[in-house]
C-alpha cells in the first residue's frame, strides 16, 4: 500500500511539472504580451479609427457568421444524431474536413465557389451580394472554417435527449415541428450554445480563409498581420493585445453563462 | 376498442410477425413476455411510431394504421417514465393540453382533476429530477391522461420501482381502471402482476402471440411449453384472504386454508413457490405453518433436481434435490407431508 502510494505519487509528480511546462508555454506569452505593452501606446491605439474599425468588423462578422451557423447547422447536426444512413460516417469526416485542411487552401477553394466565375458566385452577384474584398466574403471564410464545431457540439446535444421523450410529445399530440422546438431544441441548447461559442471564437481568430476572399474590408487579425509586415513588431503588438483581452472578456463572460447554466 | 390484425413490424435488429390482438372497451389487457420479446416495439407501434411492415390496427372501428402518432389519441407511460426534464411536474402534465392549444379554464380543469386523482398536487411546482421513482410514475400517468386518450399504453409501467412502491402503484392502477374504464394495455415479463391487475393476458415470445386467455386459463392450460415457462413451475391458486377467528389470516381456495402474512384483503391470488416447499414421509415439527398430507403424483426429473406434484389436493408443485430423493426413497403413489412457512405464501 504505502509503496504503491509512493509509485503513484512519484507518477503524479513528473504529470505535474509536464502539465505545468504545457500550461505555461500557453500563458506566458499571452501575459507577457499585455504585460510588455505601454499603457500610453494601448490607449492611442484604442483611439485609432482604424483599429476600432477592424476589432468591430471581426466581432460582428464572427457573430454573423455563427447566426448563419447555427440556422444551418441545427437542422444537419439534429439528421446525424437521429437518422441512420448509408454512408454516415463519410459525410461525418467531411464535416470536419475544414479543420484539417490549410485555412488558406479553403480561402482558395471558397473563391472558386464564390468568385464571379462559378454559378455559384454569379447568383449571389445577381442578388447583390459579392464576396470578394467584401464582409459576405469574411462571413463566407469564417463559415467554412467554424461550422464543424457547432455541428459536432450540437449533434452530441440531440445525441443525449432521449428518443423516446419526443416518442411521448407525439403521442401526447405535438407534431414533428412543435416536437423539436418545444422538446429536442430546449434540451439540447446547452450543447447548442457552447458549440455556438467555439465557433463564435473561432471565427475571430480566423485569417488565412479570410485573406484570400477579403483582404480589405480588414478584420483584426489582417491589421495585426499588416501591421507587422509594415512597421514591425512594436506597432502589432498592441493591436493583438486588444483583441486578445476582447476575445478573453467575451469568451469568460459566454463560457460563465453556460456554466451557470448547467449549474441551476 | 383497439384490434390489431395481422400485424408485422421490422425494425433493424428486430422483427414482429403477424401480430393479432383483440382489446375489448374498457379492458385491461396484458401483454406478458420475457425481455427481448419486442413488447415495447409492439406498444409504440400500435401508437404508430413505427412503419407497419403489413397488417392493420383499428381502433374504435376505424383503421389507423396510416395515422400520424399525434393524431391517434394512443398515451404511453414508459417503464423509466421518461418525463420532460426541463418543464415543471405541471408543464408536463399539461403538455398534450398546450400543443392542442386548449382554453385556459380547460387546462385547469384537467389539471385539477389529475393531480386530485393521482394526489400530486403539492408536486406541481417541482422539477422532475427532484422526485421519488413512485411520484415521476403518477406523473406520468397524469400526463398521459390529460389528452383523455382513447387507449392507454403502459410499458413495463411497475419494473423500475421498488417492491413497496410497486405494490402501492398497482393498487392504485387497479384502482384506478376501475374508476376511469379506460381502455388499457399493460406490457410486463412479470407473471404475477399479469395475473393480478389482467382481464386478458397475451403471452408474446420470439416476435409472436404465443397464447391469449384470461389470467387462469394461462396459469391452469398453458398452450405450449414457452407459456409453460411462465406458469407451471409455480403453485398459484385463486382464493379469498380472510381473517380466522383465531387472529390468523388465512388465504382460502379449493378446499384448504393457506396461513398467511399479508394486509390485503378479498378475492386474490397466493402463490408459492417449489423450492419453498419441504416434503417429508412423517409430519414435520417445525415453526412452518403450513403443513398437509398428500400423494405423490406425478415426478418431472430434471437431473440434480426434480419436480414432484404432490396432490392435497390441489397439486402442489415441488422442488427436491436429487440426494433427498435418493435417501427418502420417494415414488409416485407415496404418501408425503408437504411443509412450508407463512411466509413463503405471496398474496398478489
Amino acid at each position: 500500500m504505502t509503496k504503491n502510494w509512493f509509485i503513484t505519487n512519484r507518477m503524479m509528480l513528473a504529470f505535474i511539472l509536464l502539465g505545468l511546462l504545457i500550461f505555461l508555454f500557453i500563458i506566458v506569452p499571452l501575459v507577457k504580451m499585455i504585460v510588455a505593452s505601454d499603457f500610453k501606446i494601448l490607449l492611442d491605439t484604442i483611439l485609432d479609427s482604424e483599429v476600432r474599425e477592424a476589432i468591430l468588423l471581426s466581432l460582428y462578422a464572427a457573430f454573423i457568421t455563427t447566426v448563419v451557423g447555427v440556422f444551418l447547422g441545427i437542422p444537419l447536426a439534429y439528421l446525424l444524431a437521429r437518422v441512420e444512413f448509408p454512408g454516415k460516417k463519410l459525410v461525418e469526416g467531411f464535416i470536419d474536413v475544414p479543420i484539417v485542411i490549410p485555412h488558406t487552401a479553403a480561402g482558395i477553394a471558397l473563391l472558386f465557389v464564390f468568385g464571379r466565375n462559378f454559378f455559384v458566385g454569379r447568383t449571389f452577384h445577381l442578388l447583390g451580394i459579392d464576396f470578394v474584398d467584401s464582409t459576405a466574403g469574411i462571413v463566407i471564410a469564417m463559415l467554412f472554417v467554424s461550422i464543424p464545431f457547432l455541428i459536432d457540439s450540437a449533434k452530441e446535444g440531440f445525441k443525449k435527449v432521449d428518443v423516446r421523450l419526443e416518442k411521448v410529445s407525439r403521442t401526447l399530440g405535438a407534431s414533428p415541428w412543435q416536437t423539436f422546438f418545444k422538446v429536442s431544441l430546449p434540451l439540447a441548447w446547452r450543447s447548442i450554445l457552447a458549440g455556438s461559442i467555439m465557433m463564435w471564437a473561432r471565427g475571430i481568430s480566423e485569417f488565412g480563409a479570410v485573406i484570400i476572399l477579403a483582404y480589405h474590408p480588414m478584420i483584426a487579425p489582417t491589421l495585426i498581420f499588416e501591421r507587422f509586415e509594415t512597421y514591425g513588431l512594436a506597432y502589432s503588438q498592441p493591436v493583438a493585445v486588444l483583441l486578445i483581452l476582447l476575445c478573453l472578456v467575451v469568451f469568460i463572460v459566454l463560457r460563465t453563462l453556460v456554466y451557470w447554466g448547467q449549474k441551476t | 376498442m383497439i384490434q390489431v390484425k395481422n400485424l408485422s413490424v421490422d425494425i433493424s435488429d428486430f422483427t414482429l410477425r403477424d401480430i393479432n390482438l383483440n382489446v375489448e372497451p374498457g379492458e385491461y389487457f396484458i401483454i406478458l413476455g420475457p425481455t427481448g420479446a419486442g413488447k415495447t416495439v409492439l406498444l409504440e407501434s400500435i401508437t404508430g411510431l413505427y412503419p407497419l411492415k403489413s397488417g392493420e390496427i383499428w381502433l374504435g372501428g376505424k383503421e389507423v394504421s396510416r395515422i400520424e402518432p399525434e393524431k391517434r389519441n394512443i398515451s404511453i407511460v414508459y417503464q423509466d417514465h421518461v418525463l420532460f426534464p426541463h418543464l415543471s411536474v405541471k408543464e408536463n402534465i399539461l403538455f398534450g393540453l398546450r400543443v392542442r392549444r386548449q382554453h385556459q379554464e380547460e387546462l385547469t380543469n384537467v389539471l385539477n382533476w389529475l393531480s386530485d386523482l393521482l394526489g400530486i398536487t403539492h408536486l406541481l411546482e417541482r422539477k422532475p429530477d427532484t422526485l421519488s421513482g413512485g411520484e415521476r410514475q403518477k406523473v406520468a400517468l397524469a400526463r398521459a391522461l390529460s389528452i383523455r386518450p382513447q387507449v392507454l399504453l403502459l410499458d413495463e409501467p411497475l419494473s423500475a420501482l421498488d417492491p413497496e412502491t410497486r405494490e402501492d402503484v398497482q393498487k392504485e392502477l387497479r384502482q384506478l381502471h376501475n374508476q376511469m374504464r379506460i381502455t388499457t394495455i399493460h406490457v410486463t415479463h412479470d407473471f404475477e402482476e399479469a395475473i393480478a391487475l389482467g382481464d386478458h393476458i397475451a403471452v408474446l415470445g420470439e416476435g409472436k402471440i404465443k397464447q391469449v386467455g384470461t389470467p387462469e386459463e394461462i396459469f391452469s392450460q398453458p398452450n405450449s411449453e414457452f407459456v409453460a415457462r411462465f406458469a407451471m413451475v409455480r403453485n398459484i391458486f385463486t382464493g379469498e384472504v380472510i381473517e380466522r377467528d383465531d387472529g390468523s389470516t388465512v388465504f382460502s381456495s379449493q378446499g384448504i386454508d393457506l396461513i398467511v402474512v399479508t394486509d390485503l384483503r378479498g378475492n386474490l391470488h397466493a402463490s408459492v413457490r417449489p423450492e419453498d416447499i419441504l416434503i417429508s414421509p412423517e409430519p414435520l415439527l417445525s415453526s412452518a405453518r403450513n403443513s398437509f398430507c398428500g400423494t405423490i403424483t406425478y415426478i418431472v426429473n430434471r437431473g440434480a433436481t426434480l419436480y414432484f406434484t404432490v396432490k392435497v389436493p390441489p397439486d402442489f408443485i415441488c422442488l427436491v434435490t436429487r440426494r433427498s430423493f435418493e435417501e427418502m426413497g420417494l415414488a409416485i403413489g407415496h404418501k408425503v407431508y408437504i411443509t412450508f412457512k407463512a411466509s413463503a405464501v405471496h398474496v398478489f
